[in-house]
């Protein structure tokens, strides 16, 4: 990439925009994600007994199991969300920057 | 000071469920199995064959050609990350502690988003054929490239290592074959594979596999929860039954917070610092075919962790105290209720009871499958290490044609092959339950933080990611050596000179921390010159432009 280039593209308004929405809505899924899985760990490591909670009185079943198939959902969601997103709104924004940028790499 | 509470104390380990160790006796030839697996390997072999035609330049060799669709892709990644060793050890887990097999697996699953929102992108953006591509884009090649090969390779070999033991034992057990026999028949298909097919055969090895399996497992799962009409309460109810209601809870497998976080640690960074799973983004076309990889990986690994809980579950029901699957012999000398083969063999024995001798053939063959494919994407990407980043880019400094790096590779990849085979062999009986463990701790501790770093830190530079990465690496080993997995387990001492078996959130910490600090106080004009090359670096890692492309077929 020459210099005139990256210099041109730094400033332009639709790559800024790219950078900063994409960057904050990556950390914050990530934030998301990171709570999740650490609250739930985090909840193991201090009260087991939380999740060895029976659903309801007299079931086998604990608060465990819809908590941790809940997790693994969640994270398919959350990739879901980002993908969505991001094929849409940020591969048009990548489009229209890399349409200025034609013929000049 | 006393250690705080080990993990598993006296148990083999979290990472140990994805190596099946300690010694198991030979099985009776299983026919059904045997003839699906040829099948399976007829129609491999065909597809090497096929693969082999459309693999000319290196481009073909490392990427499939880049063409391979985010679909496709992340069935092949779920197929790296569903290994025989993890559909068998995450079943047996939940066999066994039950929901503790569920923590396990949740752990392994929750570094897929992060891949996707921080690295996915970038890296297809970035890179050509390696991850160390994208560490050193701006750095100097030489030194960056050796630690990112000697990162990758020594993560592949450890992985390598517990791939092949499992594997050895496993057939031994499946099959009724000879030890050496099952790990050379492995070793040699692997190399056909790799060396002819490249990473075209290898992905569409992968896809066939995670295909059967998550078919399989789906079966499986399906079978248990008709036996109980679809109602998970009644099953677990009968299992709690059979066992007793500690299986509904979380046990011992976390039990204190620096372990619960140092554990988590190396599992999300561990996962993003893979070389084989890592390599898997440059088969695709762009960085939209790359989210869209993750998406369907983290849906297909999510899913079969449901299954693979159903199934231990199952198993519990099904095969714990079912005098068709009991060890008799081992029940004589210690009692309770041994199966057959140890607890790995858990969702083994439940294909059986739900589907008979023939479909026990089929999920048999299937896990045979699953250890090839593995052991083949593993291998293709030690290989590249050796011919893309150590030969081309380190001994000829780049003045080499696709051609010869190529064949580099494939040398690279017989001679990988054999190593795994003696490799396999010499540990046959040895305590290998700490090697996956200390494979994701390095990719943890030397891959991901200067793949990171080098994608999101300005600063960088090539003294900073050098010794930053060393210094995780080494911690990463040191402390494994000296932790309770190897000092206690392995070696024999009493006590661990370091009391906790993960050591991720130290040898990270101590990477990061190195890093920064070796590379905020480099004031070399070269250091100089990398800080001013990021801009250019990060502009092409957001937008692709000046990305690597697909080459049409």
């Amino acid at each position: 990439m020459k210099q005139e280039m990256v210099d041109r593209l730094k400033n332009d308004p639709d790559f800024l925009q790219l950078v900063r929405v994409r960057s904050k809505f990556a950390w914050t899924l990530t934030i998301v994600m990171l709570v999740i899985y650490f609250g739930f760990v985090l909840t193991i490591a201090f009260d087991p007994s939380i999740l060895g909670t029976p659903l309801s009185t007299g079931s086998v079943t604990t608060v465990g199991i819809p908590v941790g198939v809940a997790v693994i959902v969640s994270a398919f969601l959350l990739t879901g969300i980002y993908v969505r997103r991001a094929n849409g709104e940020f591969d048009e924004l990548t489009r229209r920057i890399k349409d200025k940028a034609k013929g000049e790499v | 000071m006393k250690p705080i509470i080990f993990l598993l104390l006296g148990s083999a380990g979290i990472f140990a469920a994805e190596a099946i160790s300690g010694a198991v006796d030979k099985q009776p030839l299983n026919m059904s199995a045997i003839i699906m697996f040829i099948i399976f390997v007829g129609a491999t072999l065909g597809i090497t064959y096929w693969a082999a035609k459309r693999t000319k330049t290196a481009k073909d060799f490392y990427t499939a050609g880049g063409g391979i669709t985010g679909f496709q892709n992340g069935m092949a990644i779920a197929g790296d990350y569903m290994s025989a060793a993890s559909f068998l050890g995450i079943s047996a887990l939940v066999y066994g502690k039950g929901y503790d097999g569920l923590i396990y697996s949740i752990g392994f699953l929750v570094g897929w988003p992060i891949i996707l929102f921080m690295v996915a992108e970038q890296l297809r953006n970035l890179g050509k054929y390696t991850f160390a591509d994208v560490a050193s884009y701006r750095l100097r090649q030489m030194p960056i490239r050796t630690l990112a090969a000697f990162g990758s390779i020594l993560t592949v070999v450890l992985y390598l290592i517990a791939q092949m033991v499992g594997a050895g034992k496993l057939i031994q057990l499946l099959f009724g074959l000879d030890y050496e026999i099952a790990v050379i028949l492995v070793g040699v298909l692997m190399i056909l594979y790799v060396t002819f097919g490249g990473m075209l055969a290898t992905t569409w090895v992968q896809i066939i596999k995670a295909f059967l399996l998550l078919s399989g497992a789906t079966f499986m799962a399906i079978a248990v929860m008709a036996h109980y009409n679809f109602n998970f309460e009644s099953l677990f109810a009968t299992a709690v039954q059979m066992k007793d209601v500690s299986i509904m809870a979380p046990g011992k497998l976390v039990s204190d917070p620096i372990s619960a976080i140092s554990l988590g640690i190396a599992l999300m960074f561990g996962t993003a610092g893979l070389p084989h799973i890592l390599m898997r983004f440059f088969t695709v076309s762009d960085a939209k075919e790359a989210r869209k990889s993750v998406f369907y990986a983290t849906g297909f690994i999510g899913y079969f962790y449901i299954l693979t809980f159903i199934i231990g579950f199952g198993a519990i029901v099904m095969v714990f105290q079912n005098p068709q699957y009991l060890d008799l012999a081992k029940q004589a000398v210690d009692g309770g209720y041994p199966i057959l083969g140890g607890d790995n063999m858990a969702a083994i024995h439940l294909s059986h009871a739900v589907g008979g001798d023939f479909f026990l053939g089929f999920i048999s063959a299937v896990a045979f499958a699953t250890i090839l494919a593995v052991v083949s994407g593993l291998t293709l990407a030690g290989a590249s290490a050796i011919s893309h980043d150590l030969y081309a880019s380190v001994i000829k400094k780049g003045k080499t044609d696709g051609l010869m790096e190529m064949k580099v590779s494939k040398i690279a990849t017989v001679i990988l092959g054999i190593v795994a085979i003696f490799l396999g062999i010499t540990f046959e009986d040895q305590n290998i339950a700490f090697m996956v463990g200390l494979a994701f701790a390095i990719a943890a501790s030397a891959n991901f933080p200067i793949l990171f770093l080098s994608m999101y830190w300005s600063k960088l530079t090539t003294r900073g990611a050098l010794f930053g990465g060393s210094l995780g690496l080494l911690t990463a080993a040191v402390l494994v050596i000296l932790g309770p997995t190897v000092w206690v387990d392995v070696l024999g001492h009493a006590d661990a000179i370091f009391p906790y078996k993960y050591p991720a959130l130290f040898s990270v910490s101590a990477a990061f921390i190195g890093i920064w600090f070796f590379s905020i106080t480099d004031s070399s004009d070269s250091a100089a010159k990398e800080r001013e090359a990021f801009e250019a670096q990060y502009i092409r890692a957001q937008t692709g432009i000046g990305a690597e492309g697909a080459v049409e077929h």
